[in-house]
């Protein structure tokens, strides 16, 4: 069981949950719970946007100012909900589908405006709800059901294109690092500007089948044997680093945060 | 005091809005809407609003629903091919109760089309333009004055019936420049969307007041925490696949607006109490064809006119009544279109007179001359 203030942000009559069994979002979700209430925020002024697929599920078992939006749309609907009402702390979590695939467009304006959103994105490498599809972070050559001969284009680094964006806080785990998880998103919540934080996750039930995975703890051991802290990782030749997942604070910037910016508008306008 | 103004449609849109209590603005800049976005990136900060230029279409509808919910009065603008794109989140504010202003200035599609020329291919796009069943209020200014003061009531019924207005003006409108007496702010009838007057112990979100069948709205930042989604939900907002709790919540969606369409349907009439004749137009086609009966009439031609202030609900009890009530033998209804409103008013009439559709698509306003030209036809 949770923490009892834990269990404090949890919809338990909306439960049980959709996900299957072993799925790597629960951890996800858990760590999201004990960063908010490790850093005492109130329910009333918390907003967790999602777009759609079983990532996305997640703010409806969230007790909070839940957003549950359109495929990719989330972060549109984020930047709207911050600018709005620039006091509210506002998450936004995403599938890879979600961030990279219909919502990228979405995704490079929240990195260039530098918007005071924490987003976070849970990478599984696949479409799971829709049955296993492949996304643009299915590894080149991983099968999915539409790529029965192996994925054809080559994945996205959305970590990089987070940087590439703007983004000023940008880091990654894996649910093999639950505490990790827990303090990077503190630190992405925190963080006065747009925070990405992607955590690798899995599906076992889609992408495992088809890929040698199809245990929970199958995934769980690739993931904890092969991550690498990004202080090793600075220090390894790119060899070795070929098929390694580069773990922790990957990137910092500075830059003022939008809704900010845009308070200096207002004063501009007001003369 | 009132005051007297040369302005241009877009731009009492976008100030009839601010009047209206618009603080927000998600948008992108089409041609032929763009003015209505550029007034509101100048104008919003003057007022403490809030504009902001989104990556694309859905983005600007998508930030304006965001905006609505975390507590502000919202409003995003387009044209054609942006409007096509709004349709996949104007289905979301329906069917999660978000209020919220969309504004069309038509022009010549599909596709990129005409930018620059008129049309009024959009109407129903307008009114099925989304997947699903809703209710759809939709208004279409026929003037500079008519477009501030839709824009008005478009956030007035908005906030209400909690969903989404449209304003479908069009190119001519929306660029057209001409007097406008702009009222006293405080003289304005303003409506503000219901907030809850429980407890939040006893806070059921989606639970409406049986007298309106709307429910009560909390903005995210009002102490009150709650689920939204655009998933077919209980009273709880959350997801439901029980046949009943799916009944519920869409039929009452259509019911909250159908109940009170006597207040929501508006129209204008002319010189029908005598006619023979009568000319169904709206938005830009109105301001020829009114010119045109004016004409015959002074003639001594019994012609009159019936212009749909709203084009949803369409006004189709209202015209059917009229037609009866005054002999009317030919409804003669031009549009810049393929028949689109046609087809309503057809139905409308039940074959109690002879409807005859007039269609324009070449970019072009119909001149009055041969609005009259249609009417000496058939008188």
């Amino acid at each position: 069981m949770p923490r009892e203030d834990v269990m404090k942000w949890l919809r338990t009559q909306f439960m049980p949950h959709i996900w299957c069994p072993g799925c790597g979002h629960g951890i996800i979700m858990h760590a999201i719970l004990r960063a908010l209430s490790s850093l005492g925020k109130n329910q009333d002024e918390v907003v967790i946007s999602s777009g759609i697929g079983c990532s996305s599920r997640m703010p409806g078992y969230i007790d909070a100012c839940t957003l549950h939006t359109a495929h990719g749309r989330s972060l549109a609907f984020a930047t709207g909900v911050k600018l709005s009402n620039p006091k509210l702390t506002v998450i936004d979590v995403m599938g890879d589908g979600d961030c990279s695939a219909i919502g990228g467009n979405h995704f490079i304006h929240a990195c260039r405006r530098n918007i005071g959103v924490c987003a976070i994105v849970m990478n599984n490498n696949i479409y799971g709800m829709t049955g296993g599809q492949a996304s643009p972070t299915t590894p080149e050559g991983a099968f999915a059901s539409t790529a029965p001969y192996g994925a054809v284009d080559p994945a996205f680094d959305i970590c990089k294109l987070a940087i590439g964006a703007g983004a000023t806080f940008v880091a990654r785990a894996t649910i093999a690092q639950p505490q990790m998880c827990e303090s990077l998103i503190k630190k992405g919540i925190d963080h006065d500007g747009f925070a990405v934080i992607e955590i690798m996750t899995h599906c076992h039930t889609q992408f495992g089948r088809k890929n040698k995975r199809s245990k929970p703890m199958d995934n769980f051991n690739y993931f904890k044997d092969g991550s690498v802290l990004k202080a090793k990782a600075d220090a390894m030749p790119p060899e070795e680093l070929r098929g390694k997942i580069v773990i922790g604070e990957l990137h910092r910037a500075d830059g003022v945060e939008y809704t900010d910016r845009y308070q200096s508008v207002i004063e501009k306008a007001r003369g | 005091m009132p005051r007297a103004e040369f302005w241009q449609g877009n731009k009492a849109i976008a100030m009839g809005g601010i009047d209206a209590g618009c603080r927000f603005f998600g948008g992108y800049p089409i041609t032929p809407s763009t003015e209505i976005a550029e007034v509101m990136a100048e104008e919003l900060p003057k007022y403490g609003g809030s504009f902001i230029q989104m990556e694309d279409e859905i983005g600007g509808i998508a930030a304006t629903i965001g905006g609505s919910i975390a507590g502000r009065k919202a409003m995003t603008g387009t044209s054609g091919p942006g409007f096509s794109l709004k349709q996949e989140l104007l289905g979301y504010a329906y069917i999660a109760e978000i209020p919220l202003v969309c504004v069309d200035v038509q022009r010549g599609g599909p596709s990129t089309g005409l930018p620059t020329k008129v049309s009024q291919g959009d109407v129903m796009q307008a009114r099925w333009g989304t997947h699903g069943d809703h209710a759809t209020i939709a208004f279409a200014p026929s003037s500079v004055q008519e477009c501030y003061d839709l824009a008005v009531k478009a956030f007035n019924f908005s906030e209400r019936f909690r969903q989404p207005v449209l304003i479908m003006a069009d190119e001519v409108i929306g660029h057209m420049r001409e007097r406008i007496v702009v009222p006293d702010v405080s003289s304005l009838e303003i409506v503000n969307r219901k907030k809850p007057s429980v407890p939040y112990a006893d806070f059921i979100p989606y639970l409406a007041d049986p007298e309106d069948d709307v429910p009560p709205m909390a903005a995210f930042g009002d102490g009150y925490h709650w689920h939204v989604t655009g998933l077919t939900s209980n009273d709880w907002g959350f997801p439901t696949n029980s046949t009943p709790e799916i009944d519920k919540k869409i039929t009452r969606i259509l019911r909250k607006v159908d109940r009170f369409r006597e207040d929501v349907v508006e129209y204008k009439t002319e010189g029908c109490e005598d006619a023979d004749v009568l000319v169904v137009s709206y938005g830009c086609v109105a301001r020829s064809a009114l010119r045109a009966v004016r004409e015959l009439r002074s003639r001594g031609v019994k012609v009159g006119h019936f212009r749909p202030v709203t084009l949803w609900p369409f006004p189709d009890i209202e015209l059917e009544k009229i037609v009866a009530d005054f002999g009317i033998k030919r409804v003669i209804i031009p549009e810049l279109n393929m028949g689109q409103m046609f087809l309503e008013i057809d139905r409308a009439i039940h074959g109690k007179a002879e409807a005859i559709s007039k269609t324009l698509l070449n970019g072009e306003l119909f001149k009055p001359a041969q609005i009259i030209k249609y009417i000496e036809e058939v008188a």
